[in-house]
């Protein structure tokens, strides 16, 4: 009973070259490996070879929460990763590392994406924002998000929860929150194990009449 | 008077936290200079190893250490009885030694400088076997020593019972699945290793680290502030937990090691799968007089798991005759270990079903006949229960699900073409309690800190014990902070079995209790004091104060107290050892559910469920009502959807992952109700309470086993129900 949902709820038509889906991901990566597009083709040929080593990591430079970071990153890091090892971010959540959970699930350029499935080195340019985002400081309010999944005690463990909330916001932005039985089917691409879902509907529900 | 806060329907003290991000799980903790293991699995489900060549692993940049059995130093396992370690049996020692146990054992472990170039290692190092074919299935003749029970004469009395019925259910292997990936951040200091750990228990961790590496326990510190879920999967120190410490140790760096999502599903344990045949002999009019229970369950090839299947089978009903069996057939897979209600949710399964199917075949309604087999004492035991309120569950259950409208003849009820069905199930898990201890400190400031080593994989024990602690303090909420998971702090049994709020919540009233009572004599034996010469029983605390009982105005508040004595805090360790009891203590519950059944897809759907609760006294209604609602939910994807699939021919799982393993999402749940009867079992405890976390989950399978036949006619007795079953 898992589901597409998180990557359909992305609107076609609003897509920034910056940034990429789940979809879109599955794409490029598909056509990288027939036209060599994505890794560059001294890499391509250097693993084919099986040779020790090549160029792997690339410059980029990206917003996220409004700071701008530069950096120099390996090619192969997930977005994930990259907020988490590199930039001490760890508000965002590893669950499972193939975008079936939705525990990564950030903003990018507006939109919700897996994390996990976003190549770090293709986010030239992009905005990013992460749970810690949403409300930076330690006297700041909360998210009106944030503050009914707290209401509605809509977790348990914690740790699906930024996924969720992020995923929630983009949920709301999008306009599938107009009932329980909608906002239901748009948040099945987050898992809580806990199983909170009853209250991290009403937990989107109270925040989408506030917002 | 202060409002109190036990009872009242409070937030998360650490919600804050938790949805900003800023809450810290295992490798989240900032740790300098860490690099990162990867761990390979093996390739083969049993065999040896013929042949590791990591040259081409070891070549690639960053890339510091390869670890398997060939470079490994011989580490201690000295015998650990402890920390959750099956009885009688010896655990993985993991890289000393060539043979391969189970399909995704570890072999090696890579450990690099960045987290991309030790993943990518890992599958450059070729590891070469000399393989055989494993063992897996239920279906062998070779078990392990059996545990029986009897009382009575169980085959006597089926042999001239008015009904007899024999039935044969299966239940599949589950995997806990918690969110939060397993993971370690090894570091040593000297002969000191630090670990953060997702563990349920730090000082069993702490032990087995001990154990394995040889070292005194007091050498190892093991933190773990945040759990993200574990559902029993963090009440052992699995071998991953080992290969951490041991990176740090030989690369001599702080080592992070997480599990992938594929690893966790032979990297820890799981709920085993079972084959459970039950025959059962009733009057006609629906006594029970004998029901044999023969069990056989999963576990390893080197490990004798076992779990509580016996009891439910002994007690939930009153019966003459029981003869029960349970052996385990021992595999080449990895060792099951506990999982949200171990052993009762799976007997409930069975003898629940079994009692549906009685109900159809006598013709009766399954809440009569449960009635009418309600025991008044514990019938394995003899012993009374402390409090048994099934009775109340099944009346209040029935009249706020609408039990009435239920038309009791199967496959009766439509809805265009979806069959409507609507079943009910008893649930049972044994109130557990361990010794624990608490340390409480008020300082000058009129603040307090309660500190225990126990976790809190999401129940909300920073929250509960806040509460008890204000309550006994007579502070606000806000003035006390609750500190969990380090073993520097006072020890705490498991964080399992639903036995944290009985056991540490107890030494936590115990500690404040004992606080409050040193600052009354410090306060009575004050001649400055407003409270001078008062009877210590005669004084209470409240919104920060002490005072005379009745006379609010007489007293003082702490800060008062300790400043005028030069006190900087004061501090008292609070302690509970449950004793011996004359009592047979269970919580309990009645859940219900409706389910709808489409007649030509098979799909079943849950349409509402209501659980109602027999749990003693509930500290945090709010987040009690949480977990009733995540038991139900984690009972939807027991009862149909989560499985775990070996492939016999290798004894690969082929569905380590969580798109292939299912689980629910919030689109397969519709509206959950929990009512909890309003409660207090002083027997149990000293605050009264008889655990939530299982028996939420106890029951409810069952329950939709027995709506899903309801619904159809059909009887599946076969846990996950599928639409291929339906069909």
């Amino acid at each position: 009973m898992s589901s597409e949902l998180p990557d359909s709820c992305v609107p076609a038509e609003a897509e920034p070259a910056s940034t990429v889906s789940r979809r879109t991901f599955i794409a490029t990566a598909t056509t990288a490996v027939v036209a060599g597009d994505l890794v560059s083709a001294e890499t391509a040929g250097a693993e084919a070879a099986g040779a020790a080593e090549a160029p792997l990591s690339g410059r980029v430079s990206l917003t996220v929460n409004g700071e701008r970071h530069a950096a120099m990153i390996d090619n192969r890091t997930s977005l994930l990763d990259l907020l988490r090892e590199r930039f001490g971010l760890t508000g965002t959540k590893k669950g499972c590392d193939a975008g079936a959970c939705g525990a990564c699930t950030v903003l990018v350029g507006g939109r919700r994406v897996n994390a996990c499935l976003t190549l770090a080195v293709r986010l030239e340019g992009a905005e990013v924002t992460t749970i810690e985002g949403l409300a930076p400081g330690e006297g700041d309010e909360l998210h009106p998000l944030q503050e009914a999944f707290v209401e509605q005690d809509a977790f348990q463990c914690g740790y699906c929860t930024p996924g969720q909330i992020m995923s929630g916001i983009g949920c709301i932005r999008e306009g599938h929150a107009g009932s329980p039985a909608e906002i239901r089917e748009w948040m099945s691409g987050n898992i809580c194990r806990c199983g909170c879902y009853v209250k991290i509907v009403r937990a989107v529900e109270q925040a989408a009449r506030r917002t | 008077m202060s409002r109190r806060a036990v009872g009242a329907p409070l937030s998360r003290v650490d919600g804050r936290l938790k949805v900003t991000g800023r809450a810290t799980y295992a490798a989240e903790h900032d740790v300098k200079g860490v690099v990162y293991a990867v761990i390979v699995d093996s390739g083969i489900g049993r065999g040896r190893i013929t042949g590791i060549d990591a040259r081409d692993a070891l070549a690639r940049s960053g890339v510091l250490k390869v670890i398997s059995h060939l470079n490994a130093p011989k580490l201690a396992y000295r015998p650990n009885a402890g920390s959750n370690n099956p009885e009688g049996s010896e655990r993985l020692h993991v890289f000393q030694d060539d043979r391969v146990r189970f399909f995704g054992q570890p072999v090696a472990v890579v450990v690099a400088t960045t987290l991309e170039a030790a993943q990518h290692a890992a599958r450059l190092v070729e590891v070469r076997y000399a393989a055989e074919k494993p063992t897996t299935g239920l279906a062998g003749d070779r078990t392990n020593k059996p545990v029986t029970y009897a009382r009575g004469d169980a085959e006597q009395a089926l042999g001239s019972a008015e009904v007899r019925m024999e039935m044969t259910y299966r239940t599949a292997r589950n995997h806990h699945n918690a969110m939060e990936p397993h993971a370690t951040i090894a570091r040593w200091n000297g002969h000191r290793l630090t670990v953060w750990d997702k563990t349920q228990w730090v000082n069993g961790t702490q032990e087995e680290l001990a154990a394995v590496f040889g070292i005194p326990k007091e050498s190892v510190c093991v933190i773990s502030p945040f759990v993200g879920g574990a559902f029993g999967s963090g009440l052992r120190a699995w071998p991953h937990v080992t290969i951490a410490a041991l990176a740090a140790r030989e690369t001599g760096r702080p080592v992070k090691l997480v599990l992938a999502r594929r690893q966790q599903y032979f990297g820890t344990g799981y709920r085993p799968a079972y084959v459970y045949k039950v025959r059962l002999g009733s009057a006609r009019q629906g006594r029970l007089i004998a029901m044999t229970h023969d069990i056989r369950a999963e576990t390893s090839s080197y490990e004798d798991f076992q779990e509580g299947v016996l009891p439910t089978g002994q007690m939930l009903y009153s019966m003459p005759n029981v003869a029960q069996t349970y052996e385990r057939v021992p595999l080449d897979v990895n060792t099951p270990l506990y999982m949200r209600g171990p052993g009762h949710a799976t007997t409930s399964y069975i003898v629940e079903s079994a009692m549906d199917e009685l109900a159809h075949e006598l013709g009766l309604d399954p809440i009569e006949l449960r009635r009418r087999n309600e025991p008044d004492d514990d019938p394995a035991t003899r012993r009374p229960f402390s409090t048994r309120r099934l009775r109340e569950c099944y009346t209040v259950g029935a009249r706020e699900f609408g039990w009435d409208r239920r038309n009791p003849k199967p496959r009766s009820t439509r809805d265009g073409d979806w069959l409507i069905g609507m079943g009910m199930a008893a649930g049972v898990y044994d109130t557990n309690r361990g010794a624990a201890q608490a340390r409480v400190r008020l300082d000058a400031r009129g603040s307090a800190v309660v500190e225990a080593a126990s976790s809190d994989m999401g129940p909300g024990t920073y929250t509960s014990m806040t509460q008890v602690a204000a309550d006994a303090l007579g502070l606000d909420m806000r003035a006390v902070t609750c500190r969990l998971g380090d073993s520097i702090m006072p020890p705490t049994p498991p964080h399992g079995g639903s036995m944290t709020m009985a056991s540490v919540g107890s030494a936590v009233q115990d500690g404040c209790d004992k606080l409050r009572r040193q600052a009354v004599a410090l306060a009575v034996g004050d001649e400055r004091s407003p409270l001078h010469g008062v009877d210590a029983g005669d004084v209470v605390a409240g919104d920060g104060r002490l005072h005379v009982k009745g006379d609010p105005t007489r007293g003082e508040t702490y800060q008062q107290l300790l400043a005028r004595n030069n006190r900087t805090h004061l501090e008292t360790l609070g302690s509970f050892t449950p004793g011996e009891s004359r009592f047979s203590m269970y919580a309990y519950n009645a859940t219900f559910a409706e389910v709808a059944v489409d007649h030509r897809l098979g799909l079943v759907r849950i349409r509402r469920m209501l659980g109602v609760y027999d749990a003693g006294r509930i500290i945090s209604p709010k987040l009690a009502d949480s977990q009733a609602i995540g038991g139900m939910v984690g009972g939807i994807g027991a009862a149909l959807l989560e499985h775990t699939v070996t492939d016999p021919r290798d004894g690969r799982i082929v569905n380590a992952n969580l798109a292939d393993y299912l689980v629910p999402v919030n689109a397969d749940v519709p509206s959950l109700r929990a009512i909890y009867l309003d409660g207090d079992d002083r027997e149990a405890d000293p605050i009264g309470v008889k655990g939530l976390g299982e028996v939420v989950f106890t029951g409810v399978a069952p329950a939709i086993a027995n709506a899903v036949f309801h619904a159809t006619g059909r009887r599946v007795r076969e846990l996950p129900i599928t639409a291929e079953a339906l069909l």
